[in-house]
């Protein structure tokens, strides 16, 4: 007797153990919070210099791109995202981490057509929609005269 | 001459196995197999610039390893059958292009041990060929690279994802009668088999059917029985393929696998401890475990008889990306000693 697809996508579906979703999430909640809470003590740690808020929110970002590359670069953060998952793969720290890693495995082809030519490979598709729907919000307020 | 029975050929001349080497990375080094390799490297890079180059390296170094087990010099090997995982094999024909040796290769994804084997045995049937090599390498970095994402990207795996071994496995085969050595009696070329599964973290569950297909055809094309084997060593079935190949010998064929089936996948890592999710994968995988401990056993008289059923999955990251579903092949060499 033999076995026909869709009888075998069960079998498979049985023997295939699945993530352990409420784990996860709880993981991605915590590090996701923590990496906010972070974000939050700088704000208030650089909102105590002559900067304004604008200039704060730039330079928190920038803080927290450049530990993202360091931790890339040194080859902890990727052991830290197998176990944050979402937590670290939503807030910036996420974008940064898949411009670097792409950026660094490509070194070995060249710093024009390896490095450069692949560093927005995984990022170029957020940067695509993120542009494409920021045209669309942009639209939307602008003709209903929301600004 | 060889003949044949259904889809099993048998051969006449049983090239014998005269030597094997196996070279692996540090984490295969540190799995329960780690004493049973010849080489252990303790830097994935081998020292070298880049990940490509480390696993040419590596398979270089298994056959380089291979020869000077069997004492033979390179000028005296007649062909080696080689292949691997990267674009157009650069990992194998890189690694063979110093020795000046003919070379053939081949690509059987993660089952070309098996397939180098089958292809060896049979230029040594013909009588054209006396010694040759079969060998075969993967590399984790370069894996990831090319079918996944960047090493250093922080994305999580799936439960039934596999762990590319980092290794490379080269076996001696030669027309001699006056070795003790292991020898091969009959190859299997196995066929294409595909019922559906497109998810490229669940590669056991894609090569299944292929290896259940092979196995089955095996042991009716030679009239035997699992418990007439010492082991049916699968390649790299990992957890979810091996429960899946066993629960569909027994619903299709009522063939009771579980006594004495293993699979390399399973043995070359502890999978909880270094966390390896539903096992090892990649040529290296079934390569190294064949050419170390298996072959090893034959050596010291603990196997007489083990089925060798190397699996691979034929997808490619362009067929994965356009909705096309995994095919799964799985070849098979029965070895046997006096």
């Amino acid at each position: 007797m033999s076995v026909s697809k869709e009888e075998y996508s069960n079998m498979a579906k049985r023997f295939s153990p699945s993530s352990p979703i409420l784990l996860d999430c709880l993981k991605a909640f915590l590090t996701g919070g923590l990496i906010c809470c972070f974000a939050e003590l700088l704000t208030s740690l650089f909102s105590k210099t002559q900067m304004t808020l604008e200039e704060v929110k730039a330079l928190v970002l920038v803080v927290i791109i450049a530990l993202t590359a360091i931790l890339t670069g040194f080859g902890v953060f990727d052991n830290i995202a197998k176990h944050a998952g979402a937590g670290t793969a939503v807030p910036i720290t996420g974008f940064a981490n898949s411009i670097v890693s792409p950026a660094m495995e490509f070194h070995s082809e060249g710093f024009i057509l390896g490095t450069a030519a692949n560093m927005f490979k995984l990022a170029g598709p957020v940067i695509v929609f993120g542009c494409g729907s920021a045209v669309v919000y942009g639209l939307i307020i602008y003709i209903f005269g929301w600004y | 001459m060889a003949t044949r029975t259904g889809r099993t050929v048998f051969l006449e001349k049983k090239p014998r196995i005269i030597a094997n080497a196996a070279a692996v990375g540090k984490k295969e080094g540190e799995g329960p197999l780690g004493k049973e390799f010849d080489l252990v490297f303790e830097d994935d890079t081998l020292g070298l610039p880049s990940w490509e180059k480390a696993e040419s390296e590596l398979l270089k170094t298994a056959v380089k390893k291979a020869l000077a087990n069997a004492a033979t010099e390179k000028s005296e090997v007649d062909a080696v059958f080689c292949g691997d995982l990267l674009d157009q094999c650069i990992g194998s024909s890189f690694g063979l292009r110093e020795f000046q040796i003919p070379a053939c290769g081949l690509y059987g994804a993660c089952s070309t041990m098996a397939l180098s084997l089958c292809m060896a045995s049979l230029a040594i049937e013909t009588g054209g060929f006396d010694c040759c090599v079969a060998a075969t390498c993967s590399h984790f970095c370069s894996a990831e690279k090319q079918f996944r994402y960047p090493l250093e990207y922080g994305g999580q795996r799936t439960p039934t994802a596999q762990w590319t071994v980092t290794g490379a496995g080269a076996a001696v085969l030669k027309n001699t009668h006056a070795s003790a050595s292991p020898y091969i009696d009959c190859v299997h070329i196995g066929t294409i088999c595909d019922l559906g599964i497109t998810d490229s973290n669940n590669m056991g569950a894609a090569m299944a059917p292929a290896a259940k297909k092979t196995i089955a055809d095996f042991l009716r094309d030679t009239g035997t029985v699992p418990s007439d084997y010492d082991m049916i060593l699968t390649g790299d079935l990992g957890k979810v393929g091996s429960d899946l190949l066993k629960e569909l010998m027994l619903k299709e064929e009522g063939i009771d696998l579980s006594s004495v089936h293993n699979d390399c996948g399973l043995l070359i890592y502890d999978r909880e401890a270094q966390d390896v999710h539903a096992g090892g994968s990649g040529c290296g995988c079934s390569a190294s475990v064949l050419c170390s401990y298996i072959l090893n056993r034959f050596r010291n008289g603990f196997f007489k008889k083990v089925l060798f059923v190397a699996t691979g999955a034929l997808m490619s990251p362009v067929s994965s990306l356009q909705g096309e579903s995994i095919p799964g092949i799985a070849h098979a060499v029965l070895i046997r000693s006096n």
